[in-house]
This record gives structure tokens, sequence and C-alpha cells, in this order.
């Protein structure tokens, strides 16, 4: 199978000052020498504690984030050295969706301000073409037209995140990166957009790289999966084998975190 | 016979402006002494009404009627001065946003300090070994005394809540959705904190939750609030292995097990809606 994303030994530091002219400095390393490849029309599931530095990988992928070392290669593209034109073409094929459904949607543009802009800015159609692909989206995800008119504030975090979704799909990419999608929602709504986002894998053919501290969600979402802790990837493989015969402590111990799992107490 | 520490009867919450908008419709729980007792449910079904109404820190637009039990005696016929006494030192709570419920500006050791001052009066030296004697129960280096809140992580600053929480001796403790902001493992060392603190000093816990695999890890009883309604209650793992109500099922079937082997069901409210009539 081939990779649509191929990434090797990322590396990345922050650097952080302190005092008196910045004289004091630690840094941290958030990305250790790491190296994934995430194959065409799978789901790929990076898990680890906050600080891990899984979100600073999935930044990284559509450079939102500039690594010290490494090289990122997407559809036969080196992400890290291509620029202008080029570059914006590469990021209309890689999407995110983003944890805080509060947090990342303008509270002062409306629904279909907010879907228009990203058409608008890879010059996709005419306006009359531009408001159809609004729609037939919207109303993928399960929203209605009369919510292209509404603010996000007159909406619930679970419908938010459909648009989110929405807003991340209509440029029609291949890979969608998903940085904790559902951590913020209920379990019901979770299960919703756990759904929402499976069966739309299915109809589009994408490819997810899908970012989770929560192992029973990997479960349920995933082909493969990949462990992190403290900038460093410490096992990776098919979900069932992780699952099955998880190789690490640290694996057992996110194993056995799982709620609903802890053997019951007396 | 069971012995209840807490009763609530027939408790009802509503707007000032429209007492027919119910938020909470005539609900009744009993607390078994020594018990954790979860609500599950989702946002918007009122579990967290119900646990600021024993608290009575509902806001000031909201009304309540029925009557709360507490040790035999009704906390609604109480005087504000009077819940004051009980708030805090036989009744305590700890919330959800562990970042917005402490002070940003003052030390976590002036914090605690200060929780146990409202109810007790202790000197400054006992004071201060007291303030060490709790960081270390739930857990936290006591060289962090004159830390502030923003640098703690997530898990520790909920370290804090609870051993302000604690600080009294509390016979209640109310924990309002405690590991929801918080990572797995994190949540897994949170829960079996306070599983351990409930047995050490016999408390009894009211623990809020929309997560049944937490319930299950926690829980002794359980009930399910649906729409400002409790529609089942009763022993955890009766609940769990055979649900009787629609809706526990389905917000049974929500929850991702860890074996992945189900396939989630988001629930469908116009057929719960037509079962429950």
């Amino acid at each position: 199978m081939t990779a649509l994303l191929e990434a090797k030994n990322l590396s990345k530091e922050f650097v952080k000052t302190e005092g008196f002219f910045s004289r004091t400095r630690s840094s941290i390393q958030a990305l250790d020498n790491i190296s994934i490849s995430i194959k065409k029309g799978i789901t790929l599931a990076v898990v680890g504690e906050s600080g891990s530095g899984k979100s600073t990988l999935a930044k990284s992928l559509i450079r939102l984030v500039e690594i010290d070392k490494g090289s990122i290669i997407f559809k036969d593209k080196n992400i890290r050295t291509i620029n202008g034109e080029e570059l914006k073409r590469t990021r209309k094929n890689i999407q995110m969706i983003f944890q805080d459904p509060y947090a990342s949607l303008n509270p002062r543009m409306k629904i279909i301000k907010i879907m228009e802009e990203p058409l608008k800015i890879h010059d996709i159609g005419d306006s009359a073409m531009q408001y159809s692909k609004i729609l037939s989206m919207i109303k993928r995800v399960g929203l209605v037209e009369g919510d292209l008119l509404k603010y996000p504030h007159q909406f619930s975090g679970g419908q938010r995140q459909r648009i989110g979704i929405a807003r991340a799909l209509i440029l029609e990419p291949e890979l969608v990166i998903c940085d904790e999608p559902v951590s913020a929602l209920d379990v019901s709504v979770q299960a919703q957009i756990v759904q929402l986002l499976k069966s739309l894998q299915k109809e589009f053919g994408l490819t997810y790289l899908f970012i989770t501290h929560d192992l029973r969600i990997v479960r349920h979402i995933a082909d493969e999966v990949i462990v992190m802790k403290d900038g460093k990837l410490i096992e990776q493989g098919k979900t069932d084998i992780i699952f099955s015969k998880p190789k690490t402590k640290y694996t057992k111990e996110l194993l056995a975190s799982i709620p609903g799992n802890l053997s019951k107490r007396k | 016979m069971k012995n209840n520490i807490l009763k609530i009867n027939n408790l009802k919450v509503y707007s000032n402006k429209n007492s027919r908008f119910k938020l909470v419709k005539n609900i009744s729980l009993s607390l078994e002494k020594g018990k954790t007792t979860c609500i599950v449910g989702e946002s918007g079904s009122g579990k967290s009404l119900t646990a600021l109404s024993v608290m009575q820190l509902l806001s000031s637009q909201l009304n309540m009627s029925g009557n709360i039990v507490f040790e035999g005696i009704n906390l609604l016929s109480l005087t504000k001065e009077e819940i004051r006494k009980k708030r805090g030192k036989d009744i305590a709570m700890i919330f959800q946003e562990p970042m917005t419920s402490l002070n940003p500006v003052l030390t976590i050791g002036y914090q605690i300090k200060e929780a146990i001052d409202v109810h007790e009066k202790l000197n400054k030296a006992d004071l201060s070994m007291r303030v060490e004697e709790l960081l270390n129960i739930v857990g936290i280096p006591t060289d962090r005394i004159n830390s502030y809140p923003d640098e703690l992580s997530g898990g520790q600053r909920q370290r804090v809540m609870i051993a302000m929480a604690i600080s009294c001796s509390p016979k209640l403790l109310i924990a309002d959705e405690p590991t929801t902001a918080l990572d797995v493992t994190v949540q897994a060392q949170i829960l079996n904190l306070l599983h351990n603190l409930k047995i050490k000093y016999k408390m009894t816990m009211l623990f809020i939750t929309h997560d049944f695999g937490v319930v299950n890890d926690i829980a002794d009883d359980v009930a399910v609030m649906y729409q400002g309604e409790i529609v089942e209650q009763g022993n955890v793992s009766n609940v769990l292995k055979n649900p009787k109500h629609p809706y526990t099922k389905a917000l049974l079937d929500c929850v991702p097990d860890s074996k992945g082997k189900k396939d989630l069901k988001p629930i469908d409210y116009s057929a719960l809606k037509r079962v429950m009539g």
C-alpha cells in the first residue's frame, strides 16, 4: 500500500526564556526523532497524555509549527521546502478539525461566511456554485439550510463540531487531521460525531490522522495506532495488536486507565 | 434498614420568571452513608442543578421547592447563616474546571488555609501544619505550598481542590464532573484518590458524570437523569448489567467499550420520545 504522507526523523525543540534579558533558558523536546507513515484511506490514531507532543506533531505536518529537523513528504512533495502557491495548494489537501468547537469558529461570522472563506481563499467556483457546495455539505453533516444564517453561539457543542467538520471537508481534502475532535463533548454527542466521521470517511475516501488521549475511541475508529510519550514514539502497530499485546509498560498503563476497565473495587 | 445521610424529596428547580418551566422535575434520591452515588446524564439533564441545590448555590434566577434532608435537618428551612456553616464543613464540593475554581493571584497554600479558616479557628503554626498534612494526603509535594495555580498541571490543580474540600472533614463530598477535563491517565489517578479518601475519612460521595465508564469504576449506586427527571436508579451492577429504562440503554450504547466490539449507537431521540410517551 502506498503512503499518502511520510514523515521522517521529525524533531522540534521549544526553548523557554526567562529572567532579565532572557538569560535563563530551558528547553523541551516536543518531538524527538519521530517517523510516521500514513497509508491512504486508513485512520491512524496518535495517543498520549497532554504534553506528549501529539498536537505538535499534527501541527508540524501542515507547517503550523516549523520543525527543526526532518522531512515531510506528502504525495511526492516535500512540504518543508515548498512555498507560496504550492504550499497553499498542498494545504488545501490537508485539513484540520480542532478540539474546541467553541474556540475554533469566529463568533462574529455567520456560518455561511465561515463556510465560504476557504472556498474564496482557494478561488473555487462562482458564488452560485459555492452556495450549492456549502448547502450540500452542511446537510451532509446533519444541519439545515436555515442554520447558515446563524452565528456560532446559537449552536450546541456537538453542532459546532459538525460545522468544524463541514468547513474542513468543503475543500475536498485527502488527509484530515483531527486534533481531539470529541474530547470536549458528552458521550452521547461523542457517539454521534464518531459515527459521522466514520461515514464521511467511507463516502469521500478520506484518510484520518486522529489525535486523542482516549483509547476507547481509538479502538472504535483507528486502523493503526502510534503511542507517544515525552516527544518520543514508543509503540506503533495495528490497533488490535496494540490492544491485545501491548509491548511497553507505558501502553499497558494507558490501557489500564481506560474508564470502565479498572478492576471493580470492593 | 438503610442509613441515609441525605434524602432529596420531590425536588423541583424552576425559573423565577416562569414557574412552569422546570429544569429539575420532581426528583427524589437518597444517599446511603459511606457509599458513592453517581448521577449520570447528558448535558442539560439537570444533574449539576441537583448538586447545586444541595449546596444551595443555585443562580438567583432559579427557585427550588421540595425538601433536602441532611442528617435529619431540612436544608431548605435553614437561614443563610446556618447553611453557610454547613457548606464547606459538613458538605463540600469539587468542580469540573480546577483552573476556573481556583483564584489565580493567590498561592495554593493560602487558598487551602482560607478554606480551613472559615470553619476552624487554628493558630498560625497549627494552620500551616494542617495545610502540609493536606498536601501530603492528596499527593502534592509540600514545597509547592507557595506555588500559584498556573504553575501546576490540571491534575495537581484538581488535587488542590480536593485538599480544600476535605480540609474540614466533610461528611458529604459532592464532585461535579471532577475528571472530565483531565487526561485518562490522570483521571484514573484522581478517581483512585477520591475513592481512597472516601474510605479513609468515611465520607459519602455524590459524584456527577456523563461517562458510564467512570460510573462503573467508582459508583455503588447510580441514578440516571434525563430531561430533569431520574429515569432509573439502583445498585450500579444491576443498572449496568440489566438496564430497564430505554434511555439508560440508549446512553449505555453511546459509551465506547474498551473491546471495540460493538458499534457506537448515537441516541435516537425521536424513537425515545415515542417509547416514553
